[in-house]
């Protein structure tokens, strides 16, 4: 039998992850058209990229919402701990959020046009992964001081390590490489052919930084936690399996065929990277502050969460297929005649 | 003299970002049902006039909901950013509503995105109707969960403590708890009147500055008559309330209404001052009308602050801001009834300068009113974070840096209202309706782009 606790780290895993994915492919949107405009091929990605985004911004923010809030419900002592430590990079990610939803809102209005928002649209787009991504680094310990006074982050350290810095190289390029690959995908169905081959050349562009950060990042952690990075190595058929698709996408976008599959790839690639990662860090939530079984939420209320998440996902599986039918499946209004 | 520490700026930055928020959330709750009543109105009547208002409104509410979207993510992390000691103990009770808001909030993010693109892209108009029947529900679930979060702040059930030590949690009492009935009805009624209210303004506006007076006649109708009905329920939910702070929560009852003997046959004093001797000058005495409001009886016995501990007693002030919550909820009630009482009798003109000018307040009016009525209830529960268990000291954090943060929220705040505001002016002032109108019908079959 499965503790709460299990479950619990795994449903939260899945939405992490599917925040990885959406928000991924919204954040290197940012970018992909801010550079766009400056080298003046903007009416290429422009309609394609608030065609598919607008209407799913708000379900990629629920995603994070959902992870940190159902972090603090099964694991309140995480709040305690990230809490106190996280106050100046935490809201300095609300505050790059914000601007970014506010793109959305007032995207139709005129801001399009405006310059300053723009660069800030695109600007957010790599500065947002680079900060939340501090948080996983932050997990895996050394940079914490914990006294009877509170929590202190301590950030010179965080500034100076080797492992924070590869770790938010790794969110920056892997953002820009799945946003490619999926507006690739996206133009390959609507039909555009100036907008596939300019994103074709950026996703092949970013599959090479892509796989060197990942390297980085292995080799910077067996410096800096050495005990998870051994832990590591009982998975590595797992992300044996990640690089295997990672070669399986880039194999079919450059030859420029099955664009469907090749994104599925890349889901793949950083589904198998992702879990590998996220399995050897157990039994460790926050090195070594935290634990999962010790910090877990009473059994009554663990019972109630997993409840409570079995009856939402009946109504959300549903609801995000009719979305996806909607905007991403439907030739006709990705092709714009709807 | 207010001491600016850790604590102190916690409380002044989430009540910012929840001043703030309110606005936005407010409108976000009530405003789909308003949509929805238009776009069905419209449907069934065959009236293009109110398929246009449905229209309209929903174009505007995409720029609210933004905002409220990315304020409400920031009070999400806020919560444990600021009063992570409080998170801690709570989350183990409270999880579940927090939980549940979110799915309630992704459930109403996935059918607005579909709402607001597909207009005209389905053959059958309800098709798209039926969508709008989501939002409101996501909507207003959200707001039943969340509420049930402040509830039990203020009256926290469902959990024993033993040495500090929580244990046999009942999440589900935890989440139905004493307040839980009456704060959700009239939080809930209070969005739906608020946002009618200002729907009925913007509509009062337009009338006044003679444009589309065809369009501004309907919209009156529709918003003044909502208006009436909600404020009638938020009327009927606050007295619900007061009985409840009766039997409940004295203390806040007590500090609200300036009470501070225990007596039978209470006073209720409206407006007023207090001298510095804590004695009330200038107010109106409405006898034994206190007792009443509290049990429904004018010999019942109401509990003063004379029974409550002095380090446990709420600020004093919240008494103006009650006052002033009742009060425009009466002025409210009133103008809409007149104004609906005018449309039925054949000679009298509702659409008077008077009566239009006083119809243009209610929006805003309201909206104070809900602000007043967070600070009364808010305020309200001093010194406690969660009553009885935790004061709001103990919560806060302890990083040095939330004076810093304070700082960057207000101008974050500051720049999307701005921004909220010049977007909304200029989505409506340059397309007026009677040119949309127009535009729409002899363009049939372009509609799509929402």
């Amino acid at each position: 039998m499965m503790g709460y606790e299990y479950i619990g780290i795994t449903v939260l895993w899945v939405f992490l992850y599917g925040y990885l994915i959406v928000a991924s492919v919204d954040f290197g949107a940012g970018f992909f058209a801010y550079y766009a405009r400056r080298t003046n091929k903007d009416h290429i990605m422009n309609k394609l990229i608030s065609r598919y985004l607008s209407p799913v911004w708000e379900v990629t923010n629920v995603f994070f919402v959902f992870f940190f809030v159902g972090l603090v419900g099964f694991f309140p002592d995480m709040a305690y701990y990230f809490g106190q430590a996280l106050l100046i990079p935490g809201s300095i990610a609300i505050v790059l959020l914000a601007i970014r939803g506010s793109f959305y809102a007032f995207e139709s209005y005129g801001s399009k046009n405006n310059s300053v928002f723009m660069f800030l649209y695109g600007a957010t787009g790599l500065l947002i992964p680079a900060s939340l991504s501090t948080a996983l680094t932050i997990s895996e310990g050394g940079f914490l001081n914990v006294t009877d006074d509170g929590v202190r982050l301590q950030i010179t350290e965080l500034l100076l390590s080797p492992y924070s810095w590869s770790v938010v190289l790794l969110a920056i390029v892997s953002v820009l490489y799945i946003s490619s690959m999926f507006l690739s995908y996206y133009a390959h169905k609507a039909g555009d052919k100036d907008a596939l081959s300019l994103l074709r050349k950026y996703a092949l562009f970013w599959s090479i930084p892509t796989i060197i950060a990942s390297m980085t990042v292995f080799i910077a952690m067996s410096q800096h936690n050495p005990e998870h990075f051994d832990r590591l190595f009982d998975y590595w058929w797992v992300f044996g399996l990640s690089v295997l698709f990672y070669l399986i996408a880039v194999f079919l976008v450059y030859s420029e065929k099955l664009y469907g599959f090749a994104f599925i790839a890349v889901m793949l690639q950083f589904f198998f990277a992702f879990f590998g990662y996220g399995v050897s860090k157990l039994p460790y939530l926050l090195y070594p502050h935290v634990t999962i079984s010790e910090s877990v939420t009473p059994d009554a209320m663990g019972l109630a969460l997993v409840v409570a998440f079995i009856g939402g996902l009946l109504l959300l599986i549903p609801s995000l297929v009719m979305l996806m039918r909607m905007f991403l499946f439907d030739a006709d209004y990705i092709k714009g005649n709807k | 003299m207010i001491e600016l520490d850790s604590v102190m700026l916690s409380r002044m930055l989430t009540a910012m970002t929840l001043i703030f928020h309110i606005i936005f959330a407010t409108v976000g709750v009530g405003v789909p049902v308003m949509i929805s009543i238009a776009e069905l109105i419209g449907i069934k009547k065959k009236d293009k006039y109110y398929s246009l208002m449905a229209k309209r409104w929903a174009r505007g509410f995409t720029i609210i909901v933004a905002v409220g979207v990315v304020t409400g993510t920031a009070i999400g992390l806020q919560l444990s950013l600021l009063w992570p000691s409080f998170m801690q103990l709570a989350g183990k009770v409270i999880a579940l509503p927090l939980f549940m808001e979110t799915f309630a909030f992704f459930f109403e993010a996935i059918f607005l995105g579909a709402y607001l693109y597909t207009w005209d892209r389905f053959k059958n108009p309800m098709t798209h109707w039926w969508l709008s029947i989501p939002i409101i529900i996501g909507g207003t679930l959200s707001a039943f969960f969340i509420t049930t979060v402040n509830a039990f702040m203020n009256t926290p059930a469902g959990f024993d403590v033993e040495d500090g030590v929580i244990n046999a949690i009942n999440p589900l009492a935890a989440m139905f708890n004493p307040a839980t009935p009456t704060k959700v009805f009239h939080v809930v009624s209070s969005a739906y009147m608020t946002s009618a209210a200002i729907l009925a303004t913007i509509a009062a506006v337009t009338y006044l500055v003679k444009r589309d007076q065809e369009y501004a006649k309907r919209a009156l109708k529709l918003t003044v008559t909502a208006t009436l009905v909600f404020s009638i329920s938020t009327a009927v939910a606050g007295d619900l309330s007061a009985k409840f702070l009766a039997e409940y929560q004295p203390e806040k009852l007590a500090a609200g209404e300036w009470h501070f003997e225990t007596e039978e046959g209470a006073d209720l004093v409206l407006f007023g001052t207090l001298n510095d001797d804590n004695e009330i000058t200038g107010e109106i005495r409405l006898p034994k009308a206190l007792s009443f409001l509290a049990y429904g009886n004018f010999d019942a016995e109401v509990t003063g602050l004379d029974k409550i501990p002095d380090d446990e007693e709420p600020p004093l002030f919240i008494h103006y801001f009650f006052d002033l919550m009742v009060s425009i909820g009466m002025f409210v009630l009133l103008v809409s009834g007149l104004y609906v009482l005018m449309t039925y009798v054949k000679k009298w003109n509702p659409h008077n300068k008077l009566m239009l000018w006083a119809l243009t307040t209610i929006g805003p009016l309201s909206m104070l009113a809900i602000e007043f009525g967070w600070v009364y209830a808010e305020i309200g529960r001093q010194p406690w974070i969660m009553r009885g268990f935790m004061k709001v000291a103990e919560g806060a954090t302890t990083s040095p840096n939330v004076g810093a943060m304070f700082l960057l929220f207000f101008l974050l705040y500051f720049v999307l209202g701005i921004g909220t505001l010049v977007v909304l002016r200029k989505m409506f002032k340059d397309h007026p309706a009677e040119v949309e109108l127009e535009h729409l019908y002899t363009e049939v079959g372009k509609g799509g782009e929402r």
